[in-house]
């Protein structure tokens, strides 16, 4: 049964069970490496992406829920030769050591960012709480995403690169 | 097994500096099969070569450079998440005079690279780098001669810079030009003419990782980013518990589901393949539905595990012993113990596997495609030489995860659907219960001081098996133990090293007249384990160092001084008295409920040193304790990039608070109990430090030592002593839970 998303501004058909989670339809229909598998539970924030602004954890959330929505994921934010703010925060504090779980916690602070432009420290980890880092890069992840809120503000543009189309 | 090359080998000579004289080594039919070293002919060993050149002397096994001058550098190491790509990159541009940029490299390949057995035990620097290094500057110092050769003129009036031989007059010679087929083809001398630190242009600069843009963009990073053509999903459904039978499996339903491929059962080896990952994963649910297991109740008592380790003693070691300790009068004793902990990779393991007319190929993030290679080839009955293992990135592991066993499983479905490439990925809950934990350890610790306060007695018992079981060969995969064919794996054995393993760190660095260190060994555990960060020095570390803050407390000493006391070593010395000056240690007393607390090692006694201070706030109701900062020194060495350093030892400390405040595998009398992140929680944002501190006291011109495990002890012993400095009470036992907390304040 087809289903139409709209993901990073452009419509796709898929043809999957409904009940399939948005992660398995990112990654094996539509090739999209930025959302992570990782607990399959909604507990860990690897397969974070943007649901009308939101974050979501993608490993839980059936497509059936979707044909609506504006689905943004790590590939919304930049690419490797024009990288978004919270991405290019994110390679200028080298934050990341395996990256595994780094793509969940830079859609999500986006998605604290589009919201709240100038978040205080308590509120980005508030933000990022339910995302999960394994190698402890925590503190490089906060400077980042604080950096990252400096160069949305400076670019004048919060809502630059991956807001919804 | 894989033989060594024994075929025709002309012996080395000194052949470099600028002679022009190359003696080739000629045609191994394996270029990258174990080098015996060749023996003079008195008998008298070769010179050692430095780092892994012992074992792969040939450069271009390491380094190669085509017609184009493009350099293709080759590792034998794997990049984890470590940042050692961008640390080989560096070193190699720094020797071959050129950027970073204009060097390709190629980590770990059965087909393409050096055999640098395990990417572990913080080793890639001290092996890899040096080989690299060296082979480098030799390469370079071949094409000055070359180039020389071809000039006429000696080759000190040359030099190498951005790719190319500069002579004082004349057109400079690009690489590529000066290269010929067997140029390079040459085996390393012992002796390289390495740039001096006061010349160096890239080792020793904070280089961005190579790695970090693609994975923050969404490129494919990691092994569980692999699409092949006619990709197949698989899982496997393992049993409930360790010693599981499957008695009886009806996969008729199952094989009916949409997009099922196939059931694959040998044995206790249950998987199911499917065209789609999603149909794959609802596929396997039903498949375990579908599985009648016979279990065996025979996991020990969780409250009662010290007891139960302890039981399992067969055999004794001594690990380190001088003059006669004895003991009397005051005598601080204490038990500390460490319970099973999981790497906890973020992304389960994954695998990808393809069986075709050319063999067996496997892409996996295991940290030793070799061992991998010859554990996969055992299990399977195949050829070695049939089978290639390919290192991709997976999710940090911090030691022996899932990895080889999620090869192991695809390597074995992709024989079930030969011509098709088979993706493998685990679910959260079989990481979590199937991956080789971290060792449960009990140490115990006797002690006693002079009457200058300075420790005169010390003996330290500790209860461990051997940390690693790695393949090895087949018994350590899990497939391979669950096969109808079953290949168990290779009893353990009791052994002292340098090194360590159970017993990494049992002997403290401290200077300790009378003392003996005592390595009471397990054979068998009750719950399979293997390598994971620091192996033994972890509870090694965390045990000496709390017992150290004991007795400086008992000496009425400041535990910096105390240390200070009984540390000769001056780079011990430097990181202590460092760490302690930046954090700003002292004795005035901290506002009710924070406490400061110290740890000090050098890791396995022969690589980095670390020194860490952490300030910590106890909620006295809840239990709850956050580190409030922690402030660190470390000694690597000559540091190649020191921001890697850096990340790589924040990531340490913060990971190791993670361990010591939460994290324990529980279990019943069958099953492993924690199987998720619910039942198995460890660090979230709001108890990270406000701030985490590494200052590198860098040693340019001496040699690398290992950083990346460094900090784990210390940092376990600085966050036990600053709680006991916070609630005036001892807790022994990790982790140091909001219950024990509780209860040591009596709340």
């Amino acid at each position: 049964m087809a289903i139409t998303l709209r993901i990073n501004g452009e419509a796709h058909e898929v043809d999957a069970d409904p009940a399939t989670p948005l992660l398995y339809v990112l990654r094996d229909d539509l090739q999209l490496n930025g959302a992570k598998y990782g607990c399959g539970l909604g507990q860990c924030g690897a397969c974070t992406v943007m649901v009308d602004g939101e974050a979501v954890f993608s490993c839980v959330t059936p497509i059936m829920l979707l044909e609506d929505s504006e689905i943004v994921t790590l590939e919304g934010l930049g690419t490797i030769d024009n990288p978004g703010p919270v991405q290019a925060a994110f390679i200028e504090k080298q934050a990341a050591q395996c990256g595994y779980c780094i793509p969940g916690m830079i859609v999500r602070a986006q998605a604290l960012l589009q919201k709240n432009p100038a978040p205080s420290d308590d509120e980005i980890r508030s933000a990022l709480s339910p995302n999960l880092c394994r190698c402890g890069t925590h503190t490089r992840i906060l400077a980042a995403v604080k950096r990252a809120s400096e160069l949305m503000q400076s670019n004048g543009a919060a809502a630059g690169r991956g807001e919804p189309a | 097994m894989r033989q060594d090359d024994t075929g025709l080998r002309v012996s080395r000579r000194a052949v470099l500096a600028g002679t022009g004289a190359l003696v080739l080594s000629f045609a191994s039919r394996d270029l990258f099969a174990q080098h015996v070293p060749p023996t003079l002919p008195n008998g008298a060993e070769a010179p050692q070569l430095p780092g892994s050149l012992q074992k792969t002397p040939l450069l271009d096994a390491w380094i190669r450079i085509d017609a184009e001058g493009r350099i293709t550098v080759f590792t034998g190491k794997a990049e984890l998440g470590q940042g050692i790509r961008t640390a080989l990159i560096q070193v190699a541009a720094e020797e071959l005079e050129v950027a970073p940029e204009e060097i390709e490299l190629v980590t770990a390949d059965t087909a393409r690279t050096p055999n640098e057995g395990f990417t572990a035990g913080s080793q890639s620097m001290q092996y890899s780098a040096t080989a690299i290094r060296h082979a480098s500057a030799q390469v370079r110092e071949i094409l000055i001669a070359e180039a020389a050769r071809r000039l006429g003129v000696p080759p000190g009036d040359l030099r190498a810079e951005g790719g190319r031989i500069v002579p004082p007059q004349g057109d400079p010679i690009g690489y590529g030009e000066l290269v010929f087929d067997q140029l390079l083809h040459v085996e390393a001398s012992p002796d390289s003419k390495l740039k001096q630190p006061d010349a160096y242009r890239v080792i020793g600069q904070s280089m961005p990782r190579v790695d970090i843009p693609a994975k923050v963009t969404g490129g494919v990073a990691y092994v569980h980013d692999l699409r092949l053509e006619g990709m197949l999903h698989a899982r496997v459904v393992r049993p409930p518990s360790q010693h599981s039978e499957l008695v009886d499996v009806d996969t008729s339903r199952v094989e009916s589901m949409p997009g099922v491929v196939k059931v694959v059962r040998d044995g206790d080896f249950l998987a199911v393949v499917a065209e789609r990952e999603f149909q794959a994963i609802e596929a396997m649910r039903a498949l375990a539905d579908a599985a009648q297991w016979r279990e065996k109740p025979n996991l020990p008592d969780q409250d009662r595990l010290p007891e139960a380790l302890q039981a399992l003693e067969r055999e004794v070691g001594t690990v380190a012993e001088a003059g006669s300790p004895s003991f009397s009068g005051q005598v601080f004793e204490a038990t500390f113990t460490r319970p099973y902990q999981i790497h906890g990779s973020i992304g389960p393991s994954c695998a990808v596997a393809v069986a075709n007319e050319e063999g067996l190929t496997v892409w996996s993030h295991t940290q030793g495609v070799y061992p991998d290679q010859d554990a996969i080839a055992e299990m399977l009955g195949m050829p070695v030489e049939r089978v290639r293992v390919i290192h991709m990135e997976g999710a940090g592991c911090y030691g022996h995860n899932g990895a080889d066993d999620a090869a192991a499983d695809a390597a074995l479905i992709a024989t079930a659907v030969p011509g098709r490439p088979v993706r493998v990925q685990w679910m959260r809950e079989q990481e979590h219960a199937w991956e080789p934990f971290g060792a449960a350890m009990v140490t115990k610790v006797r002690a006693t001081l002079d009457a200058n306060g300075r420790i005169d007695n010390w003996a330290f018992d500790l209860w461990s098996n051997v940390h690693s079981t790695r393949p090895g060969g087949a018994g350590s995969l899990i497939a391979a133990r669950h096969r109808a064919e079953s290949v168990t794996p290779p009893p353990s054995r009791l052994q002292i090293t340098q090194a360590g393993n159970g017993d990494r760190n049992a002997d403290p660095l401290y200077v300790l007249p009378n003392k003996r260190v005592l390595w009471h060994f397990l054979p068998d555990m009750p719950l399979r384990v293997s390598a994971m960060r620091a192996l033994g020095a972890y509870a090694n570390v965390f045990s000496i160092e709390s017992t150290m803050d004991e007795l400086a407390i008992m000496a009425g000493a400041d535990p910096v001084e105390f240390r200070l006391r009984h540390l000769e070593d001056e780079r011990a010395r430097e990181v202590v008295e460092v760490a302690a000056e930046r954090f700003g240690w002292s004795s005035e007393p901290l506002p009710a409920n924070r406490g400061r607390g110290f740890g000090f090692a050098r890791y396995k006694n022969l690589a980095a040193y670390l020194a860490v201070a952490m300030e910590v706030e106890v909620e006295p109701e809840t239990g709850r304790v956050r580190v409030v900062r922690a402030v660190s020194a470390i000694d690597g060495g000559e540091i190649v990039n020191p921001d890697g350093v850096i990340n790589q030892t924040e990531g340490g400390i913060l990971q190791t608070i993670s361990w010591t405040l939460y994290e324990a595998v529980t279990f019943d009398n069958t099953r492993v109990t924690s199987v998720d992140w619910s039942t198995y929680p460890i660090l979230r944002f709001r108890d990270v430090p406000d701030s985490v501190e590494v200052h590198i006291v860098n040693r340019p011109g001496q040699p690398y030592l290992g950083v990346a495990e460094a900090a784990q002890g210390p940092a376990a012993g600085a966050l036990a002593n600053a709680v006991r400095n916070a609630i005036g009470k001892r807790i022994y036992d990790i982790p140091l839970t909001r219950e024990r907390v509780r209860q040591a304040i009596g709340v």
